[in-house]
């Protein structure tokens, strides 16, 4: 089964990658490991930038210096310049497909500050943009015939002879079977990282870096990989993510002695480490947006109640929300230059699983939205493009197994969801908010004791139809294997930077 | 607390320690600590993703956006094929999305949308294609060409938008199987977890097509025993 191009992953990247590939008329197939519209994109809230000034004075170079210096000197400038240049076009281009954009009343599209930006530039769809552009790009998907196939987990990367990818092994979850899928051009959009932290992450559980592992494995660059960045405030038992727009309409952190005990409108990273820091002195600490009134909290945060009501138990117009910082997004990812190429030849990348140097350390709010969709398009021409320039298709594959081949042999002794849960714990505690180079050593070994045991862990489930047991066991080899690309570059940067914070021994 | 799961033809009770969760977090402990071969599809955990849609007591609910009780009978969406356990097959009904051309079809480059032109379909574009609709719907339930309920939503969605400059062609594809079949008896709008009403949108689709000179076809078809043929 042979296509021009092949796309791993169905959110805003692979979606906006795969309609730009389509468009250049070539044949193209786009595997998912759930349903196109059910990814990571759809939990995006708060908007997607773009010096539009619709909402007072805005320009592009404010919009690139803003990324520049939240970057912390991580950033690549020319990547950041296109992708702030191209933001106004990206808009442009999400309303002629249909995305609907809230409006201001003399019908320009409307925008909102986030943190960290000097101007309103953030464009969003009421507090569901993230999932409004993603079916606005299902949809245009849809009318272009994009052939799109659903529960297809990415187990690896085909080489051929050259060296160069030429395809992809997948597992169809439906009937267990494997399947090889051969394309001129391979596209990675698979996502971030984050539920590797498990619990202490705002992600959707299907976030276990996929793509990004079977990148390695194939031989692709990572890069900043150390840079993992924590949401101030997600709820305390489930993570669920309360909103930036709960401090910024007036909303106060507290400590259990009732105290306001640092700026709530301090940026991410500064804003978490103050909260970790009071938690690690015993204290619980809360959200209060009480004083804001019943009539004003259902006008303008409902969902952070009805949040707050479901999953914590607790009522905010009369009581506090219990919070903790949690894992929001991965900065990190497989190294792309600034055409979405990968180290590795006929190899693609885009979205949260590549590293294309423009969040560097730390992520602006409104620019993951931003990224997917101008890199995502950028990442389907490059990938068109080496296809049709493409004479010979070389689909003489290198000899390769992978674990799901060699599953037999494991024993099943040890439950590999409990050992899940501790490596968690280890990564919130350890390679966390605040870094310590003593405990990232410790870590670094429990890791090579999880690696000895791993044959020892394995499914208990043995039907081939649609194996969950299986694929969560796939998962967490996906995560054990980037786990330790965390701890290495986490050791190897010696200094604090960014979402990167280490601490004094 | 006790709960019973339907696997297969079996039904098969569950006991979970656990007080004040979600479904979703009891499936979770479930297969975590008790059974790993049960299964169940899930996501973003906080009703945004449509993943984890089941019913519950005979009614469709989001497992993540459902609180436990002593007794709840679990069993998969209905009208879809099944896969396994709570798994079912959304291919087809995903499928009607295209069959009813749910997209923009032609860019009108002059529209100015207001904040007023917004509120037309901000609803409509909350759908998150769980798919509680189609499970609830007795038409799509004898009638698999149906285009059904999210379908027309969501044709519904670009039909109400001024950007779109070819209404006609989009009014002209959900005549057959599509918003004359629909009995309004309401029982997508009762299930949907964003509180959107595809009846609702079924009705204002009917409006837009009398207007556009369709017809409701069982108007006129009346057999002699004065009987609809649908």
């Amino acid at each position: 089964m042979i296509s021009d191009v092949l796309i791993i992953g169905a959110g805003g990247a692979g979606l906006s990658a795969a309609i730009a590939a389509q468009e250049e008329g070539l044949s193209v197939r786009v595997l998912t490991k759930e349903y196109p519209t059910r990814s990571q994109t759809c939990m995006a809230q708060g908007g997607i930038n773009a010096a539009l000034g619709n909402h007072g004075e805005d320009s592009i170079e404010a919009h690139i210096a803003n990324t520049l210096k939240s970057a912390h000197g991580e950033a690549d400038e020319n990547a950041v310049v296109f992708m702030c240049e191209e933001a106004p076009n990206a808009i442009v281009w999400l309303d002629s497909i249909g995305v609907p954009f809230s409006r201001t009343p003399d019908g320009k599209i409307a925008q909102r500050t986030l943190g960290g930006a000097s101007a309103a530039r953030a464009c969003f769809a009421q507090d569901y943009t993230g999932l409004k552009i993603l079916h606005t790009l299902y949809d245009k998907a849809l009318a272009l015939g994009v052939e799109m196939l659903a529960d297809k987990f990415l187990l690896e990367l085909l080489k051929n002879t050259d060296d160069a990818v030429c395809g992809a092994k997948v597992l169809d979850i439906r009937t267990g079977e494997v399947q090889t899928y051969f394309a001129k051009s391979v596209v990675l959009a698979t996502g971030g990282y984050s539920r590797i932290y498990g619990h202490y992450s705002t992600n959707s559980k299907i976030s276990t870096g996929d793509g990004i592992a079977a990148a390695k494995h194939a031989g692709a660059r990572l890069l900043g990989m150390e840079f993992v960045q924590f949401h101030p405030t997600g709820l305390k038992n489930s993570s669920i993510l309360i909103s930036e727009s709960a401090r910024g309409e007036g909303g106060y952190v507290l400590n259990s002695k009732g105290e306001r005990f640092t700026n709530e409108l301090a940026p991410r990273d500064e804003l978490s480490r103050a909260i970790d820091a009071e938690i690690k002195k015993g204290e619980d600490v809360f959200i209060d947006i009480r004083h804001l009134g019943e009539e004003f909290i259902d006008e303008n945060l409902p969902q952070e109640r009805k949040l707050a009501k479901l999953y914590e138990n607790v009522d905010p117009v009369h009581e506090l929300i219990p919070i903790k910082p949690v894992a929001h997004y991965t900065m990190g990812g497989i190294e792309v230059d600034n055409v979405s190429q990968t180290s590795v030849d006929g190899l693609f990348a885009c979205g949260e699983c590549a590293n294309h140097r423009v969040h560097g350390a730390n992520r602006l709010g409104g620019n993951s939205l931003l990224e997917i969709v101008v890199f995502g398009r950028e990442a389907g021409k490059s990938a068109a493009k080496r296809a049709k320039s493409l004479d010979d298709f070389n689909a003489n594959t290198q000899e390769s197994t992978h674990i799901l081949e060699r599953l037999e042999d494991f024993s099943n002794e040890i439950d590999f969801y409990q050992v899940q849960k501790e490596l968690a714990e280890l990564f919130y505690t350890k390679v966390g908010i605040v870094r310590k180079p003593s405990e990232l050593q410790e870590v670094h070994n429990k890791l090579q004791e999880i690696n000895t045991q791993l044959p020892r862990m394995g499914v208990s489930d043995t039907n081939k139809i649609y194996n969950t047991n299986l694929l969560e066991f796939l998962e967490f080899c996906n995560m054990l294997e980037l786990a330790q690309s965390i701890v290495e570059a986490s050791l190897a940067r010696k200094k604090s930077c960014g979402a990167h914070f280490v601490a004094e021994e | 607390m006790k709960i019973t799961i339907q696997r297969g033809k079996n039904q098969v009770e569950f006991d979970v320690q656990a007080e004040e969760v979600t479904l979703l977090e009891a499936l979770e402990e479930i297969k975590t600590t008790l059974d790993a071969t049960l299964s169940f599809s899930s996501g973003c955990r906080s009703s945004v993703c449509g993943s984890c849609a089941m019913r519950v007591n005979d009614k469709e609910v989001l497992a993540c956006s459902y609180k436990l009780q002593e007794g709840d009978v679990i069993t998969p969406l209905k009208n879809v094929p099944l896969i396994r356990d709570l798994v079912v097959n959304m291919d087809k009904a995903y499928e009607t999305n295209a069959k009813a051309k749910a997209w923009l079809s032609s860019y009108n480059t002059q529209a100015t949308l207001t904040h007023e032109d917004e509120k037309m379909n901000a609803l409509q574009s909350d759908c998150i294609l769980c798919g509680s609709c189609y499970s609830a719907c007795p038409v799509y339930e004898v009638n698999g060409e149906f285009l059904g309920p999210f379908a027309l939503t969501r044709v519904w969605k670009y039909v109400s938008d001024k950007r779109e400059a070819n209404t006609q062609e989009k009014i002209k594809t959900i005549q057959t199987n599509g918003v004359w079949d629909c009995t309004l008896c309401d029982g997508c709008t009762l299930v949907c977890p964003q509180g959107i009403s595809s009846k609702a949108d079924i009705e204002k689709l009917r409006v837009k097509s009398t207007m556009a000179g369709f017809s409701d076809p069982n108007f006129g078809t009346f057999g002699f025993d004065g009987s609809p043929s649908f």
